[in-house]
């Protein structure tokens, strides 16, 4: 399988499908795993390195679980192949950066992906659609079993899987879960949910990950503590608090259906209209818009188009997905009007 | 909306920071907010936190940190790891286990994994999960539930600190 395959096999959280998807973009767990043998990846020479790639790919290719799993080596990738798995969060930006024996696998429906020296030795992710977290950790914790049988994983009975980063030490997990707030960013009631989830030792983030503000009125939140608490207790906790904030979101909606419906489908309408008309358009000014537009389609305010088609506009216009849809290298300017030109023809009405 | 610092391009960055449960709101326009993450950046690096975070947790009797502390299987230094913010190997966690123990601490409120073990049985689990202390924190849990069903996220804060002393006093 190569990558330009996953251009037209859309990955998992594109779906649009599963629990509480009006709300819910995905549900992922990752877990960080090291090797006894070898020195941490910012910490191993790179004959070091090459050996633990080595090590992990012979281990995987024994687990029948991730048998038909695809390796993409970051020293034989072009920087566009690499912002392409990034777009689709099956890579982080970190071991895009990297260039020695760093690898990601990705398996042929995006649900599973094993980052090879990144900041840990492995980097496991399991991403499912919708809420859907302890799906999630039921395919996770069988694959780890299973690498678990084939590898040496750093593990203290006192201080759980050892990370190269004491924030990941215990249980190595950190599940996430992207939501989209519209209505509660519009009734500006975001702000007092933000500070619930951060008193609870949970972190919030935008669309890409670390350091990215919430664009599109996207958020992803996470657990930030991964020791003393077990794993399921961590996923119990993230899915009490997710369900609330569906539950606060829900009311949020309904609020603004009963008390400011004009306004709501002026601002819903204002966006499908300049979406389906504009000939130059930004990455930041088409997530905001898609946003409302797929904030209506929940609403059922916007009839022709479904939450698949929105969802997949979401990444088909990032940066890299559209130089690969062209199959060239496009100056930003040019992207602006090719991202314009793809989204008029996808949501043209039938 | 214009930028917050330069006032005079859009604003098309909006930085969020909670101090004191108050949250304020920056707008900036990207050259601004480059600046801004940069200047952030290199005041307050996750590693500079880190090392912050192990040096406050030290009990003040305590001698000064021995940053020349060397780990013996892969030669990192305690001075390496305060820089970088990143251990060298697994045994670096037994070679800086007096600092690493009360850093694993503030950082995560406890320093005993409950989790699973790569290796077959669970002891470590089972054990606690079996001990006195079981009957208190199983009521406290509750608690804990209720409160955070209910929005009361003050008191579910309390409640958690008050279940993180139980099971650290029990390890």
């Amino acid at each position: 399988m190569g990558i330009n395959d996953f251009l037209n096999n859309s990955s998992e959280w594109l779906k649009g499908s599963g629990p509480n998807s009006d709300i819910v973009i995905s549900s992922r767990i990752r877990l960080a795993r090291n090797l006894t043998t070898h020195p941490f990846p910012h910490w191993a020479g790179r004959k070091q390195s090459e050996e633990v790639l080595q090590k992990i790919e012979e281990a995987v290719a024994k687990v029948d679980l991730l048998k038909n799993i695809s390796v993409f080596k970051m020293l034989e990738m072009d920087n566009i192949d690499k912002q392409f798995l990034v777009e689709m969060h099956l890579m982080s930006y970190e071991l895009a950066q990297k260039k020695n024996a760093n690898a990601v696998m990705i398996d042929p429906n995006g649900i599973i992906s094993i980052m090879i020296n990144e900041e840990d030795h492995m980097r496991v992710q399991v991403m499912q659609s919708g809420f859907n977290i302890y799906e999630a950790w039921n395919i996770i914790d069988r694959i780890d079993n299973e690498l678990a049988k084939e590898l040496n994983f750093a593990f203290s009975s006192e201080w759980g899987y050892l990370t190269a980063c004491p924030t990941n030490t215990g249980t190595g997990m950190r599940g996430s879960v992207m939501l989209h707030l519209p209505a509660l960013v519009m009734t500006k009631n975001i702000n007092r949910v933000l500070a619930a989830i951060a008193k609870l030792s949970f972190t919030t983030r935008g669309l890409y990950g670390e350091g990215t503000q919430a664009t599109g009125n996207f958020f992803q939140i996470s657990n930030q503590v991964s020791l003393g608490h077990s794993e399921e207790e961590i996923i119990d906790n993230i899915n009490g608090l997710i369900r609330q904030i569906i539950e606060q979101e829900q009311q949020a909606r309904e609020f603004l259906l009963a008390n400011n419906r004009p306004m709501l489908e002026d601002r819903v309408n204002r966006s499908f209209g300049i979406l389906k008309s504009a000939y130059i358009i930004s990455s930041q000014e088409t997530v905001e818009l898609l946003s409302l537009v797929r904030l209506g389609c929940d609403l059922g305010m916007v009839k022709d188009i479904d939450r698949r088609t929105i969802n997949e506009l979401f990444i088909s216009t990032q940066p890299a997905h559209l130089q690969k849809l062209e199959n060239k290298k496009l100056s930003q300017s040019d992207r602006d009007i090719k991202r314009a030109e793809l989204i008029r023809s996808k949501l043209k009405i039938k | 909306m214009i930028c917050d610092i330069c006032n005079k391009n859009p604003a098309t960055v909006h930085l969020t920071e909670i101090v004191d449960d108050q949250m304020t709101e920056l707008h900036l326009c990207e050259s601004c907010a480059r600046q801004k993450s940069e200047s952030m950046e290199s005041q307050f690096g996750l590693s500079d936190l880190l090392a912050g975070m192990a040096e406050f947790s030290k009990p003040a009797t305590q001698d000064k940190e021995d940053t020349t502390l060397k780990c013996k299987k892969c030669g990192l230094t305690y001075a390496d790891f305060k820089k970088v913010g990143r251990l060298g190997c697994n045994e670096c966690y037994e070679s800086f286990k007096k600092y690493l123990g009360p850093l694993l601490k503030r950082i995560h409120g406890s320093n005993q994994h409950f989790g699973k073990s790569p290796y077959k049985s669970q002891d470590t689990q089972v054990k606690l999960k079996t001990s006195g202390e079981n009957l208190d924190l199983a009521a406290l849990r509750e608690k804990l539930k209720k409160a955070v069903d209910s929005e009361a996220f003050e008191e579910a804060a309390r409640l958690r600190d008050q279940i993180r002393e139980i099971e650290n006093k029990s390890k």
